[in-house]
Formats: structure tokens, sequence, C-alpha cells
């Protein structure tokens, strides 16, 4: 179920600069960074959206008539009322930072690491911001679009462990 | 009940966990009660589980990126291999969110044909999940009765559409190939058969000594902490969350279908096996309705929507037909798409299952962001292992349903 718009209403009138769309019954919020946690967490205590259903990033480069480099995307849902609302975060670099909602969403954790790993967005305050599905040692963040497809060369570089060595 | 865990005192604090006495032990990432590729250092007093720390990341193969590279109708051939134990589920689950994007609205004929074969899959995944978690508490024979019924929906499956495993079946605007009454034969006769296989399980395990004390009271997960974890699917219910988004968000014409959602309280592994035994027979009674009631008429949206291939009577007796044959195998032709992001999601066997699909108007996603089901159950997973013993690990691995190619993607 789309989200109702007295959510919406109370989030304009909490914070400013809010920018709103639709597309096919969803409906987006733009939320600025610095208020992004308060806006999160302000969904969650008073309009009921205790269900973080996704968090992910999008890397805007060859996008067309896009003005940002990166865009969160914290699909939330409410799960007695059933909306469903999505918050978009916009990030620029050089500063890549915004600040975790691992407090509020235990569920946030491991999307949040993989949101690093992919991505390279640094979360503000998480416990454990470590690369979750890469290697350690890997240096790029292989989900943005100026990384190719067959990489740079990783895979056929990789240490090898010998018995002894291990 | 969720108070009675035998828990170390210890367990929970921070000062003791590198202590001299704690030792470490390597599960994984090749071992049999694994299942898959996936490693977990266990941190141990005795045999008592101090901490767990995952360590994914092994089968990692890219698939999101891959998804940047292929077009809308190319990639479903990747979501087979996601969850491979159900991958017809994955095949609806990409191309209901491809068609949210585009905006295409589904043939009666062939959101039947989808609810068929997601509730089949949705049978088979949870025959094998509870099938391997009887596995590894010990009980051989109720695998293999799990494992007998697999391979008849595998063989429905091959008769739909000549595969039995990367099924592949759907495409934007339809599915590859209509059913055939064949199928239909098939399907009625495991409707027929089934409750009996069903029967026999039950009677294996349900009231069995030994695999409910070791799935009774172990890992635990309250109904707060589930929805805090984000955890959706049998799990999620399994702790009392009524969730289910065939009831609260119909798509693909579920609401046309009666059943009813099955949830349980108790939050432990032997909830998780019972939830997802009483959905099986939840499913059989929506494959029922499902087979009995198909819409006649096409499978796939029409010539004028310009993206399913048409008929060959289409291409060559009408002029649309040729023109819409042409558009679709051109290269850098292909169907339009809007320069806009949706997410869709459905019910599969594990849980919520969405993609995050961006469109650029080209026929090749700008980004598909897979919401993989198991990725959030196992981040859960060192918060249910806490405090109990070794040998659990296996029985909550087991009833959360790690599926690696998904997990790590």
């Amino acid at each position: 179920m789309p989200v109702t718009q007295p959510t919406v209403d109370s989030l304009r009138d909490r914070f400013d600069n809010i920018v709103e769309s639709e597309f096919r019954g969803q409906t987006r919020v733009v939320v600025p960074r610095g208020s992004a946690f308060e806006a999160i967490a302000f969904l969650k205590e008073e309009r009921g959206f205790d269900l973080l259903v996704d968090l992910t990033c999008i890397d805007y480069l060859n996008y067309r008539d896009a003005e940002d480099r990166f865009g969160l995307a914290y699909l939330l849902a409410n799960t007695s009322t059933d909306e469903r609302l999505t918050v978009r975060v916009m990030l620029n670099e050089p500063d890549l930072t915004v600040v975790s909602i691992v407090p509020l969403y235990e569920g946030a954790n491991w999307m949040e690491r993989e949101a690093w790993d992919m991505f390279g967005i640094v979360f503000d305050g998480h416990p454990d911001l470590r690369r979750i599905l890469m290697p350690e040692e890997f240096s790029a963040h292989p989900l943005r679009k100026d990384y190719p497809l067959q990489g740079r060369g990783e895979r056929h570089n990789f240490p090898v462990l010998t018995r002894g060595e291990a | 009940m969720s108070a009675t865990i035998p828990c170390n005192p210890i367990a929970n604090s921070d000062q003791v966990r590198d202590e001299d006495y704690l030792w470490t032990l390597n599960f994984g990432p090749q071992h049999p009660a694994t299942h898959t590729t996936l490693r977990i250092v266990l941190k141990l007093d005795g045999e008592r589980v101090v901490d767990a720390i995952p360590d994914i990341g092994y089968l990692h193969s890219g698939f999101e990126k891959i998804g940047e590279h292929l077009d809308y109708n190319q990639y479903v051939t990747v979501t087979d291999r996601m969850n491979y134990i159900s991958p017809m589920a994955n095949n609806v689950a990409w191309h209901h969110s491809v068609e949210t994007l585009i905006g295409i609205e589904l043939t009666p004929r062939c959101k039947y044909i989808r609810v068929l074969i997601s509730e089949l899959a949705r049978i088979s995944d949870h025959l094998l999940s509870n099938g391997a978690m009887g596995l590894d508490t010990g009980a051989f024979t109720f695998f293999l009765y799990a494992f007998y019924q697999r391979e008849r929906i595998y063989d429905i499956f091959e008769t739909l559409c000549g595969a039995r495993f990367t099924n592949s079946y759907t495409r934007v605007g339809g599915v590859m190939h209509d059913i055939t009454p064949l199928v239909v034969e098939k399907i009625r006769a495991f409707i027929k058969d089934f409750p009996n296989t069903l029967e026999d399980m039950e009677r294996l395990l349900n009231r069995n000594r030994i695999f409910v004390d070791r799935t009774k009271d172990v890992g635990v997960l309250t109904k707060e902490e589930a929805i805090n974890r984000s955890c959706s699917g049998p799990i999620a219910r399994a702790s009392g969350v009524t969730r289910d988004l065939r009831k609260d968000e119909p798509y693909m014409g579920y609401e046309d279908f009666d059943f009813q959602v099955c949830c349980a309280k108790a939050g432990d592994c032997f909830a998780r096996y019972y939830v997802r035994m009483a959905e099986m027979r939840e499913s059989l009674k929506i494959l029922e309705q499902a087979v009995e009631n198909i819409p006649e008429g096409p499978a796939n949206v029409g010539v004028d929507e310009r993206t399913a291939l048409p008929t060959k009577e289409q291409v060559y007796q009408t002029i649309e037909g040729t023109i819409t044959h042409f558009e679709l195998v051109m290269a850098n032709r292909g169907f339009e798409v809007p320069c806009e992001e949706s997410y869709a999601a459905t019910e599969t066997a594990n849980g919520e299952l969405g993609f995050y699909v961006a469109g650029d108007g080209s026929d090749v996603a700008y980004r598909a962001r897979c919401r993989p089901p198991s990725f959030i159950h196992f981040a859960a997973f060192p918060h249910l292992i806490r405090g109990h013993t070794l040998s659990d690990v296996v029985a909550v691995l087991g009833s959360l349903n790690i599926i690696a190619a998904e997990l790590d993607r």
C-alpha cells in the first residue's frame, strides 16, 4: 500500500527541504543528508515505520540529467498499516558520509556494510564497518559505474597461500 | 518460553570475549552441514557458543553488476542462480519488478500461471529447507520423503519449460511458453498425492522426541526483534509477525485465492519448521484453486504493448506482429523503459524477495538491486546462536534456510 498523505505532510512540517515524488504509486521523499537520521527516526517513532525493508545505493555517474553522484535508498514499511515509503539521501564526492541508522534498525547493520563495500559510502557511527562480500584486501568499490565489469585484474593477482603459510 | 534458554551468564559480556579459555572453531566454508559455502568463526566455552562471527562472500559473483549489462529478459537466467532451490519464484520476482517499472498489466491467464509456478516453487523450497533441517538433526528418512516430492515438482517444471533446475521461464509481459494440458494433469496428480506424504512427514517429526528436543527453544527470535532485524517470510511469521505480501499487498491476482497466513508465536527453530509445514498445505489450497480456474486467452500481453515476442502466426500474417517482432529482436531497439526507479517485491518461500530496478531508457537496467532474504536472515544468526551449544548451530542454520548463492549474489 502506498504511503498516506498525513505521513508525508507530517514529515514536511517537521523538516525543511523535503522533495516528494511519485512513480507507479510509490512515494519517495528526498531528505537532505544532514537530517537523514532524524527524519528516519521520526518516521519510525512517530509514524510507525518499524520495518526497514532494504537499504541500497545507486551510482548516478552516467545517468541522464542526474545532479548527484550517489543516491541512498531506504525502503521503509509500516507493518501495521502496510504503508511503504522510500527515503532518498543524495551524496556527492568527496564527502560520502551519512549517519548510520543501526541504532534504529538492527537489520541495517549488514546492509550498510554492503553499501560501504560496493559503493564506498561511509556510515558514521556504524559498530563494525568492514567489507562484507569482497575480500578484506580489496581496494575498489565494484558496483560503482567507473569500475569495469571484468574487474581490474584483481582476480588474476590473488595471493597464493600454501598450506605451510596458512 | 523464550526466557528459559540455558544461557551462560558471561555470554553477552564484552570483557571476557578474548579470555584464554575461549577457543575458536572454524565452521565452514566447506562443511556438510552448512550445505553451501559460508564460514562462521565460533568462539566456544566448552560446548557453549559465546560468539559467532559470520564471514561471507565466498560465492560472490557480482550478480548485481551483471544485471547492469544484461537486458531485462537475459537477466532472468542469472536470477535462477540466486536462490537455486526455488528458481521459478526468483524468475517471477524479477519480471514482476520489471513489469512494475515499465507499467505492464499481465493477462489473467499469465497471472494464474505465475501463481501456479510460484506456489510449486514455495513447496519445493520448504521441502528442501525442512528436509535439510531434519537431515542435520538426524532424521534421514524425512529428508528422503521430502526429496522424492521435490523430484515430482522438477518433473512438472521439466514438462512446463524443458528445464528442471534453472528454469528461466518468465519473460517481460508473459512467460516463455503457455501451460499445456499435460502439465495441468501432472499438477492435479501432485495435488492428489502430496497431502499423504505431508501427513507422513508430519508423523515422522512433529512429535519426534529427538527432533523436538533439538529444535524447541533453540534460536528464539521475538516478534520485536524479527521486525527490527528486517526479517520476513516464514522466519518472521514463526515469531508472530503476521506479514505476508500475498495478503497485505496482493499482487499477480493473489486476492482471488482463499488461503490462510500461517503464524506461530514461539519464534524458535521448531516454530519455523512448523510454519513451513503449514504453509505447504496452504500452498496446496492455492494450487488447487488456480489449476481448476485457469482463464482462457493468451498467456502473453498483446502486440500493442511491444514487450513480449508475438506468436509466429501474428508475425507472418499481421503487419503489427511483424513490426513488433522486428523491434524486439533488433539490437539497440527493444522496448521502452522509463527513466525512473521502482521497487516491487513478491513473497517467496524464504521471505520478501524484491528488486529495486532503475531504468535509464535503454533495454538494460541501470541498477538491479536484489533484496535477498537470506542475507538479511543470516545477519541475525549470531544473535540467535549465542548461549546455545555447538550442535545447535546446524539446527539454527537449517531453520533459517540460508542459501549462499543468494546470500553472496
